[in-house]
């Protein structure tokens, strides 16, 4: 099995807001190996683009801080390094694509520019040498003609022609994490499913890591190696993608897998889960998801269960557990 | 401050809780200050020392009663011919703070009225309402003001009216913007779908959601108002003597700044607080209402 | 309803004189025919021209040819009046969009109580009782109606919009993305009660969705729409069992099946190249043959005509 480029232990990111505290990113721990995906996978409001963000300690300051815990990163605990230091590792070792591809790109710049910025900065080439790796990035991304598309600007493309764009200024200089987060959301299915086959296909050739943040199962189920489900600010269960789907052990994730329509039968009746999430400022006490969870037992509201090893790599926080 | 140790929550929570209360003083100052001059211009019978007309030769020119000359029997000074400054301010602050009001009301009323209807209805219902727009702005406004004063003569109306022609156009300009963004909307969309009359769609779905910049923009126009009227009286097309108003106290005062330099000071130092606090507060309003109401 | 060969062009201008030069076809050519109480789905990709269809219907935006017939009566045969009377009392709509669908500034009664206070002329008294009713049918309590919209979930907002839409008793409600904006767990419980409404009060649907698995679960019928047109067209069940035309599989495909290896079924991957082009300049023949896995030499040259195959029809040379 490949090394591990990423540990994460206990994270945890909270929002200083005149109203109260947001707990964004309460107790979160996971780790990503080499050219492995590791999927995160929630509904808005769970903590999902947080953690994303607060890996390359980008969260909108003064509100959103770190307040605890480690990210461990090819061996350094990213938590403790400078300001400066850490511009290092951003774009460089740690990549991020964003959800909306029309607002990742800068409208006045063209796509040459752009992608050029980010060679420049991170590897220190002369001139000439900059356009030839621009130009190896766009074909990574199987732009087609990039030598034209260089002087395009980002209005003249497609929203999947931009994401590809994002994701060429991403993979330009060969990060060994790649954080996306719902980069295919916004596009339609079957622009999706090129994008998806294109990035499984440069996983295979760079041997990255990646970090899918997605609502998606259907995502999940053809992109990712080992995912999370996250609820309220911490991971409930974390498992191989194909025994999550086959056997899920904490409620939530059985409950979420069953009320999403399924596309090759007929459902009769989807099971809903009955209430909404919970505010991060005012969590309830125990375990979080236990107000809306059809086995809750009186524990679960009084303790929040710790994180338990079912079986290999098959984690589970949850009283029911037992 | 750097991120990376854990925080001491002791001093985040000391942070948010400085920077609260800035946000309020922002607010409680402009607002009091403001509150406290429209209190003084309403009670100004009983808290002038002096009527403001009231003349006395034999106390002209006296300096305000900190400077060496001055008396307590008339704090801020007295003018040229002897009328108390403190009094003529406080009665001043009816007639400038009476026309902002007005003004604003009447400018405000009319920049909306068009705004909404050039905006939702569109084509050329709002291609002719443009270009009177435009015809206002462009307009030498100081010249029809007093051209008016010369028309209809100096008075209080007058100043009235020729403010409000000069001010209703940048009202209707912004308020047409925010109704061509509100006409995508889609509850307006939904309005139509229903079947929902322009009429009805303007007062009860465009209107309601415009009130904010509206706010926004009254508060911030106290400032030009007043400093209008102000230039209005020092060019003499203004409210007439002998009724005391900020601006033609600044100008009767203007031949003797070296000497009797009260005479401008205070109606000066007034405008600038009424022009100040209306600034700051408008800001406040428009800080305080665009990102909340984005918000979820 | 019925629609009859649906077109909608937009002229494409150009000069200070404004001459047209082009015709973006947004929508050429669709037919489709929603049965009382039946859910038809449209669905397709963005520029496919489905919510184009769908404002036509709602009278947003008016044809440049064909024809919609409501109850057997052609719409173009209603005058100003009876459309306004006739027609749109009975045709509600839900937007994909929670946040943006309602003022802001009005309280949930006036909302839903709305399309009642425009289009009759009902007291006060029983335009209350029957907010409170609505809200009943959508699973809110009467204490909703004097909140704002801001105070909602987006789920609840939604059953808010579900609540005006079904104000005046219509027989049809066109819903654009219904759930696409809603969190995973919260489309469940807007989709169910979307069901149970049209059981009760024998509702026709009108859906505009990507999402092929809400499609499935929520329709009757489905039309598949590719550039304007109509691909293939017929009963739920039958076109996700055996879909015909290669878009329709392709969209199957990518629409990825949250089942790695379960159920023994192996599902071919489709992945087209390219995109869908403009519709300002849709290709020869078969408008989908630049990115047809499957085209042959005619589908660049001949349009392909509507072929019946079992209980669906489709418009493919490979049913020729």
């Amino acid at each position: 099995m490949s090394k591990i480029i990423l540990q994460v232990e206990d994270l945890r990111t909270f929002f200083f807001t005149r109203k109260g505290v947001v707990k964004a990113v309460d107790g979160v721990s996971f780790y990503v190996r080499e050219g492995e995906t590791f999927g995160i996978v929630g509904e808005s409001g769970c903590g999902k683009t947080v953690t994303g963000l607060s890996i390359l300690r980008l969260l909108p300051e003064p509100a959103g801080r770190i307040v605890g815990g480690k990210i461990i990163f090819n061996g350094t605990n990213l938590l403790e390094l400078s300001k400066k230091e850490m511009r290092e590792y951003r774009g460089r070792m740690i990549a991020m694509i964003l959800q909306d591809p029309m607002t990742s790109l800068n409208p006045v710049y063209t796509i040459g520019d752009q992608i050029a910025e980010s060679v420049r900065l991170h590897q220190g080439l002369r001139d000439e040498m900059v356009e030839k790796e621009v130009i190896s990035a766009l074909r990574l991304l199987k732009i087609p003609s990039p030598e034209i598309l260089l002087e395009d600007y980002p209005f003249q493309l497609s929203g999947g022609m931009r994401q590809r764009v994002v994701g060429a200024i991403a993979m330009s200089c060969y990060p060994r994490l790649l954080i996306a987060d719902e980069p295919t959301t916004a596009l339609d299915a079957t622009i999706q499913a090129q994008y998806i086959a294109l990035f499984k296909e440069i996983q295979k050739k760079t041997n990255v890591a990646i970090i899918y943040i997605t609502h998606d199962f259907g995502v999940i189920a053809n992109m990712c190696h080992r995912v999370g489900v996250m609820y309220a600010g911490k991971i409930l269960e974390t498992a191989m993608t194909k025994e999550l789907f086959k056997a899920p052990k904490h409620p939530y994730t059985s409950a979420l897998i069953n009320s999403v329509p399924r596309l090759d039968r007929k459902d009769d009746r989807l099971y809903s889960i009955e209430g909404q999430p919970p505010s991060l400022m005012n969590l309830p006490p125990g375990c979080r998801f236990s107000p809306r969870c059809s086995m809750a037992q009186a524990v679960c509201s009084e303790q929040e269960p710790p994180e338990v090893e079912i079986s290999d790599g098959h984690s589970v926080s949850c009283w029911g557990m037992k | 401050m750097d991120t990376t140790k854990v925080m001491d929550w002791d001093k985040v929570r000391g942070s948010t809780r400085r920077m609260r209360i800035s946000s309020q003083l922002t607010f409680v100052l402009p607002a009091a200050v403001l509150l406290l001059l429209v209190l003084v211009a309403i009670f100004a019978p009983l808290l002038a020392p002096y009527p403001p007309t009231k003349i006395a030769m034999t106390e002209r020119l006296l300096p305000p009663v900190f400077v060496e000359g001055g008396s307590t029997a008339h704090p801020l000074g007295t003018d040229l011919i002897g009328r108390d400054v403190l009094s003529r301010v406080i009665y001043g602050a009816r007639v400038s703070l009476s026309v902002s009001l007005l003004v604003i009301l009447i400018t405000a009323s009319i920049g909306t009225v068009l705004g909404i209807i050039a905006g939702y209805l569109g084509g050329r219902t709002d291609a002719f309402l443009m270009r009177v727009t435009d015809i206002s702005l462009a307009f030498p406004g100081i010249l029809i003001a007093i051209l008016l004063a010369v028309i209809l003569g100096p008075g209080y109306w007058t100043v009235v009216l020729a403010i409000s022609i000069l001010g209703w156009a940048p009202y209707a300009r912004l308020i047409r913007g925010e109704a061509l963004k509100l006409r995508e909307a889609d509850f307006v969309a939904q309005a139509r779908i229903i079947g929902t009359s322009p009429a009805r769609i303007m007062v009860r779905h465009i209107f309601p959601n415009i009130i904010n910049p509206l706010i926004v923009m009254a508060t911030l126009s106290v400032g030009f108002v007043i400093l209008t009227e102000a230039a209005l009286s020092y060019l003499g097309a203004g409210i007439p003597p002998p009724i005391p108003s900020w601006g033609n106290m600044v100008s009767d005062g203007r031949n003797l700044i070296d000497s009797a330099w009260w005479i401008s000071f205070f109606p000066g130092l007034a405008i600038g607080l009424v022009v100040l606090s209306g600034n700051f507060l408008g800001d406040w309003i428009r800080d305080k209402l665009d990102p909340r109401l984005r918000q979820v | 309803m019925e629609g009859r060969d649906l077109k909608k062009y937009y002229p494409v201008t150009k000069g200070l004189l404004q001459r047209t030069v082009g015709w973006v076809r947004a929508v050429d050519g669709v037919s489709f025919t929603i049965e009382r109480g039946k859910t038809l789905s449209l669905v397709g990709e963005s520029g496919a021209g489905k919510t184009t269809t769908a404002k036509a219907v709602l009278l947003l935006e008016q044809l440049t040819s064909g024809s919609i017939l409501f109850e057997g009566k052609d719409l173009q045969q209603f005058s100003q009046l009876q459309l306004k009377t006739e027609y749109r009392p009975r045709v509600g709509a839900v937007q994909q969009n929670p946040w943006s669908s309602m003022n802001p500034r009005m309280r949930v009664r006036d909302i839903i109580a709305e399309p009642l206070v425009v289009n009759t002329k009902q007291s006060k008294q029983q335009i209350r009782s029957r907010v409170l009713e609505l809200l009943q049918q959508v699973e809110l309590s009467p204490e909703h109606a004097e909140c704002y919209p801001h105070e909602f979930s987006g789920g609840q907002r939604q059953r808010i919009a579900v609540a005006r839409a079904l104000a005046l008793r219509p027989s049809l409600v066109v819903l654009d993305e219904p759930v696409s904006a809603l969190d995973v767990s919260i489309r469940a419980q807007i989709m169910n009660l979307l069901k149970d409404l049209q059981g009760k009060h024998n509702l026709s649907y009108l859906v505009i969705a990507h999402n092929l698995a809400t499609v499935r679960y929520m329709s009757h019928s489905v039309a598949i729409m590719y550039l304007g047109q109509i691909v293939e067209y017929g009963e739920a069940e039958g076109l996700f069992e055996r879909p015909l035309h290669p878009y329709t599989r392709a969209l199957i495909s990518a629409s990825l099946l949250a089942v790695p290896e379960g159920n023994g079924q192996e599902i071919k991957q489709i992945i087209l190249s390219g995109e869908m082009p403009s519709p300002l300049n849709p290709p020869s023949g078969c408008r989908f043959h630049p990115r047809c896995t499957e085209a042959m030499d005619m589908c660049s040259k001949v349009v392909p005509e509507i072929r019946v195959v079992g209980r669906q029809w489709v418009k493919c040379h490979h049913y020729d």
